[in-house]
């Protein structure tokens, strides 16, 4: 019994997905069966705070984990969305649910703005005018911009989504919507990680120059890589206005960047996996710290430099993909005659890791 | 017909002058060697051909066109690949990843189809691994498929790159080096390697310092000093050239 050789099995991920989602479907069951108080209300709505923070780190993976762009400033374009939300909803009277694809395509645009001059910039350029979007935003909405965000104040009274005459308004409601939205989340961007879109942020994150050698348009990609990851949290924007009913601009500070930010680093950037087991242990934590919040910031910045020197990969590190090209082996022709022959004899000095 | 010619570039970084004033022409289906000492700016030459640096002045022009000052991703895309002195393989990810990086630019499955798993979508990525398979077996490396780039030998890292290049369909490939850090045996088996995708249709230009390599092979070699051409011309003239004796192949060769 070896568990990393099940890891290694193909259809783990599905498995382990599988088995994953099928616990948080009964969650709020189990609550009740297990006599939570008011059914598990203080605990359904620290699991849909996680399920927001678990679709920021999963759209901010997209970004920093596969395409390797230090970008810090994730609240920017989840405030654009949470905004676009609130405002289309409490002045416009747009229905909650309708806002959901507006607040993604405002937020991608905004991206798109503010991503087009920095995006040639390295590492800790990028990351320091990521930071400096944050603060831009968040000042911007505290001084109640085009007079419309609230100032500091906020808005309240959005409305609560109702999809096909279905409202979402318990906590057990939410938990199901927020928690439903992750899992088509982890599945359509599972796909994308297993395609050539996905490989080529890989590639740029791997060896920039290499990759413009292969013919990939690098620019494009970073940018492409930007305006989903904010897209994905514009929608997180909707589902966070959603559910908490009313915002200000201090839910978007740049403390939450950095949480964001942690959650895809310590869980294991570019790994689907590793980012919710992220978002769970970060927030999760978090939330039993409370007590002693002031050790808190000691103990989370203990933890970010302990990971950093003992697994730099994250906890969970992102899997191999797999191709099943073994059924073209012997194939094809070979130009080398000796190679031909070694290859099936392979050289001493190769440490091969097959999987 | 030349498939290639450059035409007087020029290149100086800060105060020195890499590339000054190259021209050469290397005619389709050829085998074309860039020799010179250290540091007489033959990768210069490459980059510029390859869209890494814009030349001061001058032009690349390819197949007719004039591709000077492109992006490379569009160069490459026109079928110019290349391989770098200093490997430049995707280390941590597998041997076949990275030939399917050169199955990049002849492909065009994006965000969507990605995301929807489009039957178009299905069969090209089928298409793109038996494709990038075929590269890998045409060098020797098939069977390293699922292994770490990092992980292989020097030389087989060398021929990855190799397959890397030939995966995007080139008609013009340029080697910067392709047997350095070779031994006998691995050179010799790269001299075979080079004759069979010249035999392709492939155009080649390479730089080496293996003069054996390069006299067995190349149907024409350029000498550069200085950023200079000093001469160009068959292997059997450039071995008698004086000058090029005196600038590099030293008095015994
Ligand atoms: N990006 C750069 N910035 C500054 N100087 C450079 C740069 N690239 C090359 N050079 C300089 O230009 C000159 C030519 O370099 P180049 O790499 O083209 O030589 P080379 O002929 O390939 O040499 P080698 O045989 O050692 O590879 C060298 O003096 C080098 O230092
Ligand atoms: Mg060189």
């Amino acid at each position: 019994m070896n568990l990393a050789r099940y890891a290694r099995y193909r259809y783990f991920p599905l498995c382990l997905g599988g088995v994953f989602f099928a616990i948080m479907a009964s969650i709020p069951w189990l609550l009740n069966e297990a006599g939570a108080p008011g059914s598990g209300i203080a605990q359904l709505d620290m699991l849909n705070k996680i399920g927001i923070y678990a679709l920021l780190a999963l759209s901010l993976n997209i970004i920093l984990g596969q395409t390797g762009l230090f970008h810090m400033g994730h609240t920017a374009f989840f405030a654009v969305g949470a905004y676009a939300t609130a405002i289309l909803n409490t002045m416009y009277q747009w229905p909650v649910f309708s806002t959901l694809p507006v607040a993604g395509l405002l937020a991608a645009l905004f991206a798109l703005l503010v991503a087009v001059p920095i995006i040639r910039l390295r590492g800790d350029y990028l990351l320091v005018v990521t930071i400096g979007i944050v603060e831009i935003v968040r000042i911007c909405l505290t001084n109640n911009i085009f007079g419309i965000t609230g100032g500091a104040n906020g808005i309240f009274g959005i409305a609560r989504p109702v999809i096909f005459g279905l409202a979402f308004s318990s906590p057990r409601q939410q938990y199901y919507l927020i928690w439903g939205f992750t899992g088509i989340t982890v599945i359509l961007f599972y796909l994308l990680e297993h395609s050539r879109f996905g490989r080529a942020l890989n590639y740029i994150k791997q060896d920039e120059l290499a990759a413009a050698g292969c013919g990939i348009n690098v620019a494009r990609y970073k940018l492409a890589a930007f305006c989903l990851g904010a897209f994905w949290a514009g929608m997180a924007g909707t589902l966070y206005a959603a559910n908490i009913r009313s915002i200000e601009p201090t839910s978007f500070n740049f403390f939450e960047s950095v949480i964001i930010f942690a959650i895809v680093i310590l869980g294991g950037a570019g790994s689907i996996t590793g980012v919710i087991l992220g978002a769970f242990l970060l927030i999760g934590l978090q939330d039993v710290f409370r007590d002693f919040s002031s050790a808190r910031m000691l103990i989370f910045g203990a933890a970010m430099i302990a990971m950093m020197v003992f697994r730099p990969q994250g906890l969970l590190p992102a899997r191999r993909r797999h191709y099943g090209a073994r059924r073209y082996l012997g194939k094809f022709p070979c130009a080398v005659r000796r190679q031909c022959g070694a290859a099936y004899n392979p050289y001493a000095e190769d440490e091969g890791d097959c999987v | 017909m030349s498939l290639l010619s450059l035409q007087n570039l020029l290149k100086s970084f800060g105060g020195l002058v890499a590339v000054a004033g190259v021209s050469f022409d290397v005619d389709e289906g050829s085998i074309v060697g860039l020799i010179g000492p250290n540091g007489a700016g033959k990768t210069t030459v490459f980059n510029i051909i390859t869209g890494n640096y814009r030349p001061d002045s001058g032009d690349v022009v390819f197949d007719r066109n004039d591709i000077t000052g492109r992006a490379t991703h569009a160069i490459v895309r026109l079928g110019i690949a290349r391989t770098f002195q200093n490997i430049r393989l995707f280390q941590n990810m597998s041997v076949l990843e990275n030939v399917l990086a050169g199955c990049h630019c002849r492909a065009n499955a994006g965000l969507f189809s990605a995301m929807f798993r489009t039957p178009r979508q299905r069969s090209e990525e089928r298409r793109a691994v038996e494709h990038a398979m075929r590269e890998l077996a045409f060098v020797g490396l098939e069977h390293r498929h699922d292994n770490q780039a990092g992980s292989l030998s020097y030389g087989n890292q060398r021929l990855l790159e190799i397959a890397r290049a030939l995966a995007s369909a080139p008609r013009f490939l340029i080697l910067d080096e392709p047997a350095g850090g070779m031994n006998e045996q691995e050179t010799a088996d790269l001299t075979e390697l080079i004759r069979a995708i010249n035999d392709r249709g492939i155009t080649l230009l390479l730089i080496e310092h293996d003069m054996n390599l390069v006299m067995q092979i190349c149907r024409k070699l350029v000498v550069l000093e200085y950023g200079a051409v000093i001469a160009q011309g068959t292997p059997a003239d450039i071995k008698r050239n004086p000058k090029v004796i005196e600038a590099y192949l030293g008095i015994d060769c």
